[in-house]
């Protein structure tokens, strides 16, 4: 793991979505060149973590800082630049339904680049060949299976080669074997290209097999982040209970549980 | 019971102004990247356009065409029922040009418009919002205004006045055929009175609105699809408030710049 400037920092994240608390002060630095997991149980704050870090979702409170730049304050043209160092491959893929394959990597290309046609196509077919989907380009989003549709959904987001790829739940609703693939897709995307890659992810196996740190997040804060046998080691009862699948309510709420099924 | 009534009306006000702001924010905005984006040697995007101008106007000039010729057919049958009394039974062409070229031309064609394409641009970029289309547009640094908005306000500025002259030529023949087989006018004379009967300003008034009109139905259906957050229950509700809102518009708009027309006529 390199031990470079961060490439990335968030410092007192605070958002609030009317009364629930979505992040209660998340401080976080991201290196250049290291894989970083951010893991957590549904609703714990991952995914809004994840949004306030691509500049989606500005925080009530916290400053994200990306390559020495604060993305909420950027001038527009600071941003668009930032932003083309950014690559996301989002949980559904957010491929466009009215275009191909191909016109889905092409997009970011033709509209943000003055490479001619064929050069672009020949980049296309490349991006195609790394995710392993050589042959594809003409086929609509709606023609391929989940785990193809996350592969064009990678290949989309390192069209520009980016240094900072994220992945929202990269493996979620997949099978084990497809999703074993993908977790096999984003080591060698991180090795061929040598990028900042941060993943979301709630699937353990799929963290402890991708990640060199992983931070985990509940009821948003990060409650341990190191690497993955320093979390394995925590002694924090949350982190333990995460790591070995034990339910809250039923470990700890036990009454709490009653009477919410009872509604007594 | 009144703090009720009071939070619901509180609640109600806040909301109009919430979306009023956020229609300004998107048709402002997309208007400024119409008028700034080529001067700054940006991409235009024609073909898009085009494509949305031919989607716009191929999607309703049917219907158009149909509704437009029966209107013009109803309103050469009402107003013979009151002129017959007068016995000016040959002011009829003269009284359908006119009102279907000032006024009822630009608003069916709007109405129709609003229903068929806006509706479909509102469910369009509501789908594309919640699966997360247009975060991904925003997060690869492309504008969704510039690439999704304007082409599609564009493309209603300029189909929904097309459409508007040609409901008026519609409108104009319906009218024709009851003259001629109800009336028993001559169908020439009722063309050159139809013809003579406009002055310049009514054919500009009925394109000026209908152009008002095009704008409108585009700002609203963008904003709405834009808007549209959660699951697919909240696309099918954005598409119901983009007709309402943009019809409750479109006839707002036509009184402010029918009274404007008028005001100007007088001076």
């Amino acid at each position: 793991m390199s031990l470079a400037q961060p490439i990335i920092e968030a410092r007192g994240l605070h958002k609030s979505f009317g009364d629930k608390i979505v992040l209660d002060g998340i401080d976080l630095e991201i290196e250049t060149g290291e894989t970083l997991i951010i893991l957590g149980a549904s609703g714990s704050g991952k995914s809004t973590l994840l949004r306030c870090l691509i500049g989606l979702e500005e925080p009530d409170e916290g400053q994200v800082i990306v390559a020495g730049t604060d993305l909420f304050r950027a001038k527009r043209q600071e941003l668009a630049r930032l932003r083309q160092s950014m690559g996301v491959a989002f949980q559904a893929g957010a491929l466009f339904t009215s275009m191909t394959v191909g016109e889905n990597i092409d997009l970011p290309l033709e509209e943000l680049t003055d490479l001619p046609k064929s050069t672009r196509q020949l980049i296309v077919r490349i991006k195609l060949a790394l995710v392993g989907l050589e042959g594809t380009a003409d086929l609509y989003p709606s023609e391929l299976s989940g785990g193809m549709r996350k592969r064009v959904a990678f290949a989309r987001a390192m069209a520009l080669d980016p240094h900072i790829l994220f992945a929202d739940e990269p493996s979620a609703g997949l099978d084990p074997i497809t999703s074993a693939g993908l977790d096999q897709l984003l080591i060698r995307l991180r090795e061929v290209f040598d990028v900042t890659l941060i993943v979301v992810t709630h699937e353990l196996e799929s963290a402890f097999a991708v990640g060199e740190r992983i931070a985990l997040i509940d009821r948003g804060r990060i409650l341990a982040i190191g690497t993955p046998d320093e979390v394995k080691a925590s002694t924090n009862d949350v982190v333990r209970r995460f790591l070995d699948r034990e339910t809250e309510i039923a470990a700890e709420h036990g009454e709490r549980y009653r009477q919410w099924i009872t509604g007594q | 019971m009144l703090t009720r009534i009071l939070t619901w009306s509180g609640s109600s006000v806040l909301t109009v102004l919430h979306d009023a702001g956020r229609l300004w924010q998107v048709a402002s905005t997309a208007l400024v990247r119409t008028i700034m984006v080529p001067l700054r040697g940006g991409r235009l995007r024609v073909n898009a356009t085009a494509s949305q101008v031919i989607a716009a106007g191929n999607n309703s000039l049917a219907l158009v065409a149909l509704i437009s010729l029966l209107i013009g057919m109803i309103l050469a049958l009402q107003t013979a029922y009151q002129l017959r009394q007068l016995g000016v039974t040959s002011l009829v062409a003269d009284l359908v040009a006119i009102s279907m070229t000032r006024e009822l031309a630009p608003l069916i064609t709007a109405i129709l418009v609003a229903g068929r394409v806006g509706s479909a641009i509102t469910a369009e970029l509501g789908t594309m919002k919640i699966s997360q289309e247009i975060d991904a547009l925003t997060v690869m640094g492309i504008d969704p205004i510039s690439l999704v908005v304007v082409p599609r306000i564009i493309s209603l500025v300029v189909a929904v006045p097309a459409l508007t002259v040609f409901s008026g030529l519609l409108g104009i023949l319906g009218g024709c055929g009851v003259g001629v087989f109800i009336l028993g006018l001559g169908a020439q004379g009722y063309l050159t009175d139809s013809i003579s009967a406009l002055v310049q300003q009514d054919v500009w008034g009925g394109v000026i609105k209908a152009l008002v009109f095009g704008l409108i139905i585009g700002a609203v259906s963008c904003q709405q699809g834009l808007d549209t957050e959660g699951g697919a229950d909240e696309v099918g509700r954005s598409t119901t408030r983009a007709v309402v809102r943009s019809i409750v518009l479109i006839i707002a708009a036509d009184l402010f710049v029918t009274a404007l027309l008028y005001l100007r006529g007088q001076t």
